[in-house]
């Protein structure tokens, strides 16, 4: 980890997916993007030139992308498919579903403008439910990225393994969290903060939304452990349980519904191996809406003050 | 069809999608500008509909299937009395009642929640084929994009419409050549829209999706046959009715420069003058 400075990254998580397709996709022939008219929304337009057989734009057709990507892999190609979260899950599920987990076939999906970060585009388009979702499907590895280092290593990783990978992430600048030469591996937490009261274990932007929690908890003298859970499955049931057995409490913090998400993944290992009083941070019954991200973040209860409060609570029972 | 009153409906719709978007100072202006004429033919003549009563049983529905349009909508929701005009600059703030996409628990007129492309046609077909059983006399009029055409879900819902000889279902394709990253052509190549009605069991017709009286003149031939739903191709463009945005390229969603922004105000300011000499005159 960085610093504990809170800086947004110049470089947009967008230009970090555009700019890793195209090295994958001149390194190797097999690998294919597939887009879905939101080409411009991630920024692939700009690299259309230089892979224009390896980079293709299947129109407003999610369910067909995610039908063709699943064929496409049956013949050795590697399908990179992106559209925005919602439409890359709730919209596909069946097809990504069938042919891709089921049929054991081999697509790496990018769900893009995670949950408020959809801002503008409002209730249509902002997911609280990708997470769940593809945590159901059987195998499939599911991550969120909540850097750019993380993102692009995580897109190069998968090129190399087979099966459903889903990486759900926002479209802009994300805060700075690592060094270039971190690696991520699956199913493995990170550790950004040690502590001894309690542990808040967060993904996406809400990673440093714990950061920044736990400094105003550690002038209150309360010592936050701070756990950066990008690959949500499969999950870090080692590193849960030790700091469950070490804080004795445990916050979960994602830009997401609380069921199905991280805070259920986490909550089914503590339930299993070692129950501690918890609490979910996150978008509890309701849908999405128009707004900025400050202003989503306060309605839906996702900001540091609300993981200082959580704990608070839990540390008083 | 007075044509005067539905010309001038027309020029105020597009001044307050203007102003709206203006605003706001980014959106989904090609979009909204391309089907204006459509708005103005529907809610300034064809519709039966009550402003004070947006839920009246007898209304006519409208879906905005492509449902990025919303600013257009609401704009000839608000010149038709729905709500107060002023309305239309809380759009997308934090907490509207206007967001992006209409959202029918929100804005009074908006009869189905869309943006989802693909959706709001098959709900369109659900409420035709509901006032159909019912015997009922209220007609849909639905919007669908030529770039939302891509989604499978559309003809899924023209395959139904036709077997159930939806005779009270006006579709519109509004074809603007354009969807959001170019051209539909080298997107996803539409081919002949008209011709894929046709096969698909549609009464069809295209037209000059300009020509406030072409369009009107479509929707009543439609209406002297009862055995096909109805599907009217819209030949517009994307940004339609303002020189510079229609010639400008990239026109799906735009947060406008310097220069945008001079040619989007001078445009507000010809339809503002208009509009005035008509009233004077
Ligand atoms: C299911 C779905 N996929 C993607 C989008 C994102 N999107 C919004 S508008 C648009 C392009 C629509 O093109 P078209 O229907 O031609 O609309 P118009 O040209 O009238 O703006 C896209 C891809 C969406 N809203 N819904
Ligand atoms: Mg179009």
């Amino acid at each position: 980890m960085i610093s504990t400075v809170y800086e947004k990254e110049k470089r947009e998580m967008r230009q970090v997916y555009a700019e890793t397709i195209l090295e994958l996709a001149k390194a190797n022939p097999e690998v294919i993007a597939l887009e879905a008219d939101l080409m411009s929304a991630i920024t692939t337009n700009k690299i259309k030139a230089e892979i224009p057989n390896q980079l293709i734009n299947s129109g407003i057709m999610e369910a067909n992308m995610m039908g063709v990507a699943a064929g496409l892999s049956l013949t050795g190609k590697i399908p990179y498919v992106h559209t925005f979260g919602q439409f890359a899950t709730r919209r596909t599920f069946d097809q990504l579903f069938v042919s891709g987990g089921y049929a054991k076939t081999n697509i790496k999906i990018l769900g893009s403008d995670a949950g408020i970060t959809a801002e503008h585009n409002g209730g249509t388009h902002m997911t609280f439910e990708d997470i769940g979702l593809m945590r159901l499907v059987p195998q499939a590895h599911v991550y969120e990225a909540s850097d750019s280092t993380m993102l692009g290593y995580l897109l190069r990783r998968i090129e190399k393994e087979h099966g459903i990978h889903y990486i759900r992430t926002i479209r802009k600048n994300a805060v700075k969290l690592y060094e270039e030469n971190e690696t991520f591996e699956d199913g493995k937490g990170k550790l950004l903060r040690d502590g001894c009261d309690v542990t808040i274990i967060a993904t996406g932007i809400m990673v440093a939304e714990a950061l920044q929690a736990a400094d105003i908890l550690e002038r209150q003298g309360i010592h936050a452990a701070v756990i950066d859970m990008y690959s949500i499955k499969p999950i870090d049931a080692e590193l849960i349980t030790e700091y469950a057995q070490k804080t004795k409490a445990i916050v979960t913090a994602e830009n997401h519904n609380v069921i199905g998400g991280l805070g259920s993944a986490v909550s089914e290992v503590l339930a299993e191996n070692h129950p501690v009083p918890m609490y979910r941070i996150g978008v509890r019954e309701q849908f999405g809406q128009v707004g900025k991200v400050d202003y989503l973040k306060t309605y839906y209860k996702l900001t540091n003050t609300d993981i200082v409060e959580a704990v608070q609570r839990l540390i008083e029972k | 069809m007075d044509l005067e009153k539905v010309e001038r409906f027309r020029d105020e719709i597009r001044l307050k999608t203007l102003q709206e978007l203006h605003h706001l100072g980014f959106g989904h202006y090609g979009g909204s500008l391309s089907i204006i004429e459509t708005l103005a033919v529907l809610y300034g003549d064809v519709m039966q509909v009550n402003p004070t009563d947006p839920m009246w049983e007898d209304r006519d529905y409208f879906i905005l299937s492509k449902g990025h349009g919303g600013p257009g909508l609401y704009a000839a929701l608000a010149v038709k009395g729905y709500f107060p005009e002023e309305m239309l600059y809380t759009l997308n703030q934090n907490g509207t009642k206007l967001p992006s996409h209409p959202d029918k628990n929100l804005t009074p007129g908006v009869d189905m929640t869309t943006g989802s492309l693909g959706q709001g046609i098959s709900a369109a077909v659900g409420v035709a084929l509901s006032h159909k059983l019912s015997e009922r006399k209220n007609k849909t009029f639905c919007i669908v994009g030529d770039g939302e055409l891509n989604e499978g879900q559309c003809w899924e819902a023209f395959q139904f419409a036709a077997h159930h000889k939806l005779h009270n279902l006006f579709v519109f394709v509004d074809d603007n050549k354009k969807q959001l990253d170019g051209l539909t052509k080298d997107i996803i190549d539409p081919i002949d829209f008209a011709a894929k009605m046709d096969a698909f069991g549609f009464y069809t017709c295209k037209v000059d999706g300009s020509d406030v009286g072409d369009i009107h003149q479509a929707i009543l031939q439609g209406m002297n046959q009862k055995e096909k739903p109805v599907a009217i191709i819209l030949d517009t463009i994307k940004g339609q009715g303002v020189r510079y945005l229609e010639e400008l390229a990239d026109n799906h969603h735009i947060r406008p420069n310097e220069s945008d922004t001079a040619a989007i105000e001078q445009a507000i300011h010809e339809l503002e003058t208009k509009l005035k000499q008509e009233v004077g005159g």
